[in-house]
């Protein structure tokens, strides 16, 4: 059989899930998203997974379910999307702090209101600092792989890991799909890691206690302590999923960066769009490059730093505001990891695609020819700019 | 300048936009394409307008926009054409496919379609019913689509899609052959100018 199939990425995803045989998955259908438990629901029935599947009466008890799991030793998995991860947020917080692993598929959307089912990151970047490892997916192919991969992470570093698709721009989109053999993911992941076991009963513990004033603060040192050292455990673990897996993915992908004298920072599938225009400009001798962190947390500030401190201008796409008046989410983090940096290139914000609002590679290229005024120019504001909007 | 041939379909809620795109994608797929199809995703309907749209290609395609230029339009339903222009962002020198009982000249002249757009027209719903039972007139498209562009071999895409069809179809193995026979037929019966 051949290992090139179609696939959206919800399938992709579903896929990933079922070649990685979770022990629990509890689950709570939202679009678009739904079809990733649908799909491995049938899984489950047809007895192609050992899973046991919890469908659950909301997402909240969706992932409470998984913690309960987690913490009784199992290998867990789900999945959710937008007003679906915003229930879990509480429950985000205490899978982190209770350092068990975990890997949500997730499919980012917009949040309400108004209500709208189509893309952007507000719901990933709402819990942005709820202590997950983050990784953005720029089309199925990385969301399978990374699907993979996300499992291994946090059974290695005991953190939770969230891996996100595009919401319909890639979760309903079919495309080209390169998969594993069943027993070569079964041999990646390997036998099942977990911190602790609280039905380990020779060995009793306590999860979850009330921590006051006496030891809260050590144990939340010690919580980003270790996610400041998981940067470069994440980094050799793509390494070595590329080495094992046979693949090719750094943390940061950079594209026609060398010599280039302006650059589109960019998340997910928006990043494709602009590497597609780059290679266009390119070939009429235009410097241009594109940036994409895979990784949103941790975030690998000095690693973007050096990528991006020799170019003129840095034009960031947001697909999410953080309605504080000082622009998005990647932007905020990229100026702060510039600061007291030797070299300051002009950095100019653009919120675009908000609730799933195309964007052409013409928007792209506007962007371009923008940053590189704002770059020439004397002033320094406004640096923020929402496009692809009406005025 | 375009590295990639773009398709859109237009169709009414139910008559199966989404699964020809699909179709087409994973037949193209199978003769070592790379391919996308996705549909557009407004309030669904049945019976309200629709769209889908595939892009293919010899390399890796990046692009994740929607498809603004399309090189071919396929048209399910030719009523749409009275309340949409159909032919929106077709590039010059463009191919439109028209599921209709009249003839290209005639499609020209009613809609109103400029030269340099090449018009293809078969009549999908009389084929679908007598092949399949009922108006399904998507899979008959797929063959008229083949014909007018050349971009598959027809002959390995109908080997391909027969195999798929039938995993599809587990349940309803007798949907499988007609299915397959609209194609074929809608192949031979589509016409041009």
């Amino acid at each position: 059989m051949s290992n090139i199939v179609a696939k959206t990425g919800n399938e992709a995803m579903a896929e990933a899930m079922r070649q990685i045989n979770p022990d629990v998955v509890a689950a709570y259908p939202i679009t678009p998203a739904t079809e990733i438990v649908q799909i491995f629901s049938t899984f489950v029935n047809d007895g192609k997974v050992d899973t046991i599947f919890v469908p659950t009466e909301s997402e909240h008890s969706a992932i409470s379910a998984c913690i309960g799991a987690a913490a009784g030793g199992a290998r867990v998995m789900t999945s959710t999307s937008s007003q679906g991860l915003a229930l879990m947020h509480e429950i985000l917080y205490i899978t982190a702090g209770l350092r068990l692993p975990m890997v949500i598929c997730e499919v980012n959307r917009a949040l309400s209101a108004p209500i709208n089912i189509h893309c952007d990151h507000s719901d990933t970047m709402g819990s942005r600092d709820a202590g997950w490892i983050q990784i953005f997916s720029e089309d199925s192919q990385e969301a399978y792989d990374q699907t993979i991969l996300a499992m291994k992470i946090s059974e290695e570093l005991f953190f939770p890991v969230m891996v996100t698709t595009d919401g319909f721009i890639i979760s309903h989109a079919m495309s080209r799909l390169e998969v594993f053999d069943d027993k070569e993911v079964q041999s990646y992941v390997g036998e099942h890691k977990t911190p602790y076991n609280v039905l380990d009963i020779d060995n009793p513990i306590t999860v979850g206690s009330l921590v006051l004033q006496d030891y809260y603060m050590e144990i939340k040192t010690q919580q980003a302590h270790e996610m400041m050292k998981a940067k470069e455990k994440i980094k050799e673990l793509y390494a070595d999923f590329n080495k094992k897996m046979k693949r090719n993915y750094s943390i940061i992908e950079e594209y026609f960066m060398e010599d280039a004298e302006f650059a589109i920072v960019a998340l997910g599938s928006t990043a494709g769009t602009a590497r597609y225009l780059c290679e266009k400009l390119r070939e009429k001798g235009e410097k241009v490059g594109v940036v994409k962190p895979r990784i949103f947390r941790p975030f690998f500030a000095p690693e973007m730093v050096a990528i991006l401190e020799n170019v003129k201008g840095i034009a960031v796409l947001d697909r999410s505001d953080m309605m504080s008046s000082t622009g998005g989410h990647l932007f905020n983090e990229l100026k702060s990891s510039f600061y007291r940096n030797s070299k300051q290139p002009a950095m100019k914000d653009y919120i675009y695609g908000l609730g799933g609002r195309d964007i052409t590679v013409g928007d792209i290229e506007n962007v371009l020819k923008d940053i590189k005024d704002f770059s020439n120019s004397k002033e320094t504001t406004p640096d923020v700019k929402y496009i692809t909007v009406r005025e | 300048m375009k590295d990639f041939f773009e398709i859109r379909w237009h169709g009414r809620g139910g008559q199966g936009a989404k699964t020809v795109a699909l179709l087409f994608a994973d037949a193209a797929l199978a003769t070592g394409k790379y391919i996308q199809a996705f549909p557009e995703y407004g309030p669904e309907r049945m019976g309200a307008p629709v769209q889908s749209f595939n892009r293919l290609a010899d390399r890796e395609i990046t692009i994740h926009s929607s498809v603004e230029n399309p090189d071919v339009v396929v048209v399910l339903d030719q009523s749409l054409m009275n309340s949409i222009d159909t032919t929106e962002g077709l590039s010059e020198g463009g191919v439109i496919i028209v599921n209709t009982v009249k003839k290209p000249s005639e499609i020209r002249t009613l809609c109103k379609i400029r030269k340099g757009i090449k018009i293809f027209t078969v009549d999908a719903s009389k084929i679908s019913i007598e092949e399949i039972g009922s108006n399904k007139p998507n899979t008959p498209m797929f063959g008229a689509l083949v014909k007018a562009t050349g971009i598959l071999d027809f002959d390995k895409m109908i080997f391909d899609t027969e195999d798929k069809l039938k995993k599809k179809f587990k349940n309803k193995p007798e949907v499988v052959g007609g299915n397959v026979k609209s194609i074929r037929r809608a192949y031979q019966e589509v016409i041009s100018e």
